[in-house]
């Protein structure tokens, strides 16, 4: 299992092995997921909207639904319009839902297929019934990562429904990046215990997330509403939680709607939920409820208790730009040492970011965008760690160098519990630093010769 | 069998060209196929007297992949073979892609018999991206010739194409055969052409002079060949139909820099 990776590192331009990323439909996907009545199509072939329903269904065990324009050879040379107009026709016919969200792929890209275009076409041919609506985005995998992809989706429900009314509402758009169901859920029980009404867009709560009711739900009760998309227009401001995720969105509700917006990071860990829950505070212009502060002190009281087992500990974070950034500041916060820090999406922002949060600590710390598994693996063999924290795909490098593993991120294709407990807000964090602990001291467990196995750690 | 593929700069004349040499080789009693690569369809016309052919792609799109090889090869003038391969409207789709649809979909229905002595590959304009290179890969066409004419973006066109083919021949079988010159009555067009193909390592294999027969003869959707046959036109294309048979010339050619291409203009008074 991987044991042929080479511990010297060699200069690569154009290989990757083991990326740390897959493509931009995925994220589309996800993210029209969690808009009510929402089916998300996929303009290009077959093979792309199976695996990404395949991927998302491994990630979260609930069925995914989505359809496909099912290219052909022949759309492929003549263009896929045919197919899009004929797939709305099928798609209000047998599943109706009230949106439908189109992401292009590689081949429609290349192609050059225009989807307004195609979307205007779909209206007059009636195959649109009125009052329903779609959206576009364009998410070739060619360029970006799922995150983009999530990111553009986003933004494109913003740019078709959010309008400014020409009044202001007291609510608050939340964007909160590409998180669990779960992560959404208590978001929202954040926001709600300062009193503020709120949008959340989008939110894949009780879709991705759903109970079994013994009936098979085709559009589940969650997710953002059309009203609602519509309303964010008239939102007093916007929490844009994870750059790379939200960022996009947030800026095109100021400069379309004049909502303004705070671009934060994932409130993981102690600081970063720290500053989400002071952004909270003004905007509500309230104390900070005790509930929440009790909250904080838990985590606070956990991190100081435990700090003998974190202090010192070298840990290797990957995965996605948003939640890599929270995770390595939450790491530093405990007094651990990222020593590797790599994500596969793009973005000198994001080295230069890590490189500011690792500044004091851990300056030497190998850092990079655009990077891959293989890397993260030749830089563990180099510099050993006592831990991985990061996406199902470090299980590989977690076997081949015996080192524990706390899953955290997109995808975790290996275990459940993601989607229904959280790693945001104090609470979210507590879980993540008690999975931390766990791991660290389990193997300390395993590793404790018998005069000194204690009972009691 | 002999693969040729004429490429040429858009609107240089490689279509009439192309006809009236394969009208040439088809009235000499050679087997011809013309696989016409142009979204317009406009490649065989001359041949079968008038845009009577459905093309592979619309015949893909109407019947689904079950293609039958008599729906899509149509005989012309002097029992040509004749296909055109179609493609989308303008603005829309993937005109390269139906290329490489449309050859594939000819090599699985068997429309490269052993019979035939020659297939025509006639590409449209520049090769912009790699459906039209299609023809010159994986060994299909083998010889490439370059219709040109002494205006420096044809000869520059030319030049690209030659990019190209060095591409592909470098792990293929492709040569270039020559460049065809189609006469627009340039100064010293045809010793600038001869001095051109020089310098890419080639040889101008026939000088095409220019005539206004062969607009009567395209207005009467025929070749020149078939419509005035006694014409001094006519027997250009049946010299360079002759040439061609006969050529032995197959090189790699050796494009030039921008600068190079510009200092054989200077040599031949046409710029400053």
């Amino acid at each position: 299992m991987l044991d042929m990776t080479p511990a010297t590192v060699a200069e690569r331009s154009a290989l990757k092995i083991n990326p740390a990323k897959t493509c931009q439909p995925v994220g589309a996907v996800y993210a029209a997921l969690g808009v009510h009545g929402c089916l998300p199509h996929s303009h290009g072939s077959q093979g792309c909207c199976a695996y990404h329903r395949s991927h998302l269904t491994r990630h979260f065990k609930e069925p995914v639904m989505a359809s496909t324009s099912s290219f052909t050879e022949g759309s492929s040379v003549f263009g896929g319009m045919a197919n899009l107009t004929q797939a709305f026709g099928t798609i209000f016919e047998m599943y109706n839902p009230d949106i439908v969200a189109v992401h292009t792929t590689c081949l429609s890209e290349v192609i050059g297929d225009d989807i307004p275009t195609i979307i205007s076409k779909g209206r007059e041919e009636g195959k649109i019934p009125e009052g329903k609506v779609v959206v576009h985005c364009n998410t070739p995998s060619f360029v970006g990562s799922h995150v983009t992809g999530f990111s553009a989706m986003v933004k494109g429900f913003v740019k078709y429904l959010s309008e400014n009314t020409g009044t202001r509402s007291t609510a608050i758009n939340i964007l909160p990046g590409w998180v669990e169901p779960s992560d959404m859920t208590e978001i929202k029980r954040l926001v709600a215990a300062f009193g503020l009404p709120s949008i959340m867009l989008p939110d894949t709560s009780s879709v991705l997330d759903a109970p079994a009711t013994g009936e098979h739900a085709f559009f589940p009760k969650g997710g953002t509403t059309l009203p609602e998309l519509k309303a964010m227009g008239d939102a007093k401001a916007t929490l844009s939680l994870g750059t790379w995720a939200s960022l996009d969105a947030a800026t095109l509700l100021e400069t379309k709607c004049g909502v303004p917006f705070q671009d934060l990071d994932l409130p993981i860990g102690l600081a970063a939920t720290d500053r989400f829950i002071q952004s909270l505070q003004a905007l509500a212009g309230v104390e900070v409820p005790t509930q929440i502060e009790d909250e904080r002190g838990r985590l606070v009281d956990v991190i100081s208790d435990m700090h003998q087992y974190l202090s010192g500990r070298k840990v290797a974070i990957y995965g996605d730009p948003d939640h890599v950034i929270a995770l390595t500041e939450f790491c530093r916060d405990m007094d651990m040492l990222p020593v590797h820090v790599l994500t596969g999406s793009v973005g000198n922002a994001f080295e230069t970011r890590i490189k500011d949060i690792l500044a004091d600590s851990v300056p030497e710390a190998n850092v990079k965008a655009q990077g891959d598994l293989y890397l993260l693996h030749q830089w563990i063999k180099n510099d050993p760690v006592d831990l991985l924290l990061g996406t199902t795909y470090g299980k590989f490098i977690s076997r081949a160098e015996d080192i524990p593993l706390v899953r955290v991120g997109w995808p975790i294709l290996d275990r459940v519990g993601h989607s229904y407990f959280p790693t945001v807000g104090y609470l979210g964090s507590l879980r993540l630093a008690v999975e931390i602990i766990s791991a660290i001291q389990e193997r300390q467990d395993r590793d404790a010769p018998d005069h000194a196995f204690e009972l009691v750690l | 069998m002999r693969k040729i593929a004429i490429y040429g700069k858009g609107g240089i004349g490689k279509s009439t060209t192309t006809q009236n040499t394969v009208a040439g080789l088809a009235e000499w009693g050679k087997k011809v196929m013309v696989v016409g690569c142009d979204p317009k369809a406009d490649s065989t016309r001359l041949l079968l007297g008038g845009l009577a052919q459905k093309t592979v792609l619309d015949t893909l799109r109407d019947e689904g992949e079950d293609v039958e090889l008599d729906e899509i090869l149509k005989p012309g003038y002097a029992k040509t073979a004749c296909v055109e391969s179609g493609g989308p409207e303008p603005g829309v789709g993937c005109a390269g892609r139906g290329i490489i649809t449309s050859i594939n979909m000819l090599e699985q229905l068997g429309a490269y018999t052993p019979d035939l002595d020659y297939t025509f590959y006639d590409v449209l304009g520049d090769v912009v991206c790699g459906g039209f290179a299609m023809p010159i890969r994986d060994g299909k066409a083998e010889e490439i010739y370059i219709v040109v004419s002494g205006e420096m973006m044809a000869m520059y066109a030319a030049n690209n194409i030659c990019k190209g083919i060095v591409k592909f021949a470098q792990s293929g079988k492709v040569r270039l055969g020559g460049l065809i010159c189609n006469s627009r009555k340039c100064d010293n067009e045809k010793e600038l052409i001869e001095a051109l193909a020089e310098k890419l390592g080639t040889q101008m294999i026939h000088f095409v002079p220019r005539d206004n027969v062969v607009q009567h003869a395209e207005l009467n959707r025929k070749t020149v060949i078939e419509y005035a046959p006694t014409a001094p036109q006519a027997d250009e294309y049946r010299t360079l139909a002759r040439k061609i048979d006969a050529n032995k010339m197959f090189v790699i050619p050796k494009p030039l820099t921008m600068e190079e291409l510009e200092q054989l203009l200077v040599k031949y008074g046409l710029a400053a």
